[in-house]
């Protein structure tokens, strides 16, 4: 492919390091990376992922943009307020990079779309950037079955904690957590509450990976669960072994239909109310 | 300069840094390993730089010449693997 001047100038911090070069240049360029719910994650994995020149980026999320988002979701501004997340997080990487092809899915992830929505695009890489239990396993599972690769990751309160899954290449997220939790539990952070950074250093490390995976460089958080508390400071990696009874990824799966497991009413209403 | 032809050019005396590089990188993507690119470049910060930044990058200087117009030219090896 032949670079404008002006991408030239764009990407030239990428081009000059050893490790991208053109070549990595241009697998971020025909890159295709779908980010589901553009909230606390998803904001700045879609920002940076859009100024990093990924050609394909497909959003997913059905709430509008609420004046409370905007402590953390660095994708929206204040004049957003009201409208679809999906449009303005368009706009805000379009702002930045005119070279994004942004897809809007202006819907929630359930057990009906998400196979479809992954393979509108053939998408390369998926970032789970939702905060409930239910539609992690569903990401989970989906991605599984369709054999693409994928990043967890989840923020509440001062703690963060992320995992990427490789098709064949280590652990899945049902391989360690097996099943959601029973709804109302454990609290999301529309209960619980989220320092407004916790997305912006989690976020940015899926965005990494993702980044990591198309260009080929260095080694994925596979078969580890990174943690981090923002009150200690403290990053610990943990190193996970796969689980041969998975339900979705072991040798005998049990799960062949993917489940809509019942988010917690608060959770809904409060969705709601406060997306 | 050398008895072999160069198999490219690229003109870097109108950028600067770090573009001087990235243009010299996106030369040496068309050529193939073993082939031989000339460079003009400008004296000053862009002679500093670029042959440091090739050599890291494997490739291997084999000539420069001083063009006494306020330019060089040089000619590189794509990954000859430089040494000094």
């Amino acid at each position: 492919m032949n670079f404008t001047n002006a991408q030239l100038e764009r990407y030239s911090r990428h081009i000059i390091l050893e490790d991208i070069g053109v070549k990595g240049q241009e697998k971020l360029l025909n890159g295709k990376v779908l980010i589901i719910g553009t909230g606390g994650l998803g904001a700045p994995a879609a920002l940076y992922l859009g100024a990093a020149g990924i050609g394909t980026i497909g959003l997913v999320d059905g709430d509008t943009v609420d004046l409370s988002n905007l402590q953390r979701q660095v994708i929206h501004s204040s004049q957003d307020v009201g409208k679809a997340k999906v449009i303005s997080g368009k706009e805000s990487i379009n702002a930045i990079n005119e070279d994004v092809n942004v897809i809007t899915y202006q819907e929630r992830a359930t057990a009906d779309n998400i196979k479809d929505i992954i393979r509108d695009q053939d998408y390369d890489f998926i970032l789970d950037g939702t905060d409930n239990f239910p539609v992690k396993f569903l990401i989970n599972d989906a991605c599984v079955m369709l054999k693409k690769p994928f990043s967890h990751a989840g923020i509440i309160r001062f703690q963060g904690q992320t995992m990427t899954y490789v098709p064949g290449k280590g652990p899945c997220y049902r391989c360690i957590f097996k099943n959601p939790p029973p709804p109302d539990v454990v609290p999301t952070c529309q209960q619980a509450g989220v320092l407004g950074v916790m997305g912006g250093v989690i976020g940015t490390i899926q965005a990494t990976e993702a980044i990591k995976y198309i260009t080929d460089v260095g080694n994925l958080l596979t078969g580890y669960l990174l943690t981090y508390d923002a009150k200690k400071l403290e990053f610990r990696k943990v190193k996970l072994a796969g689980d041969k009874n998975c339900a979705v990824c072991g040798e005998n799966p049990t799960i062949k239909k993917l489940i809509d497991y019942e988010i917690a009413a608060c959770s809904i209403a409060d969705s709601k109310k406060i997306g | 300069m050398s008895e072999r032809k160069p198999d490219g050019f690229v003109d870097i005396t109108d950028v600067v840094c770090p573009i001087t590089f990235v243009k010299t990188k996106v030369a040496l993507e068309e050529l193939e390993k073993g082939q031989i690119l000339q460079i003009k470049l400008n004296e000053g910060e862009p002679i500093q730089n670029v042959p440091r930044s090739l050599k890291n990058e494997k490739h291997k200087i084999i000539n420069l010449e001083n063009n006494n117009d306020g330019t060089y030219t040089i000619e590189v090896i794509k990954e000859g693997l430089a040494e000094d």
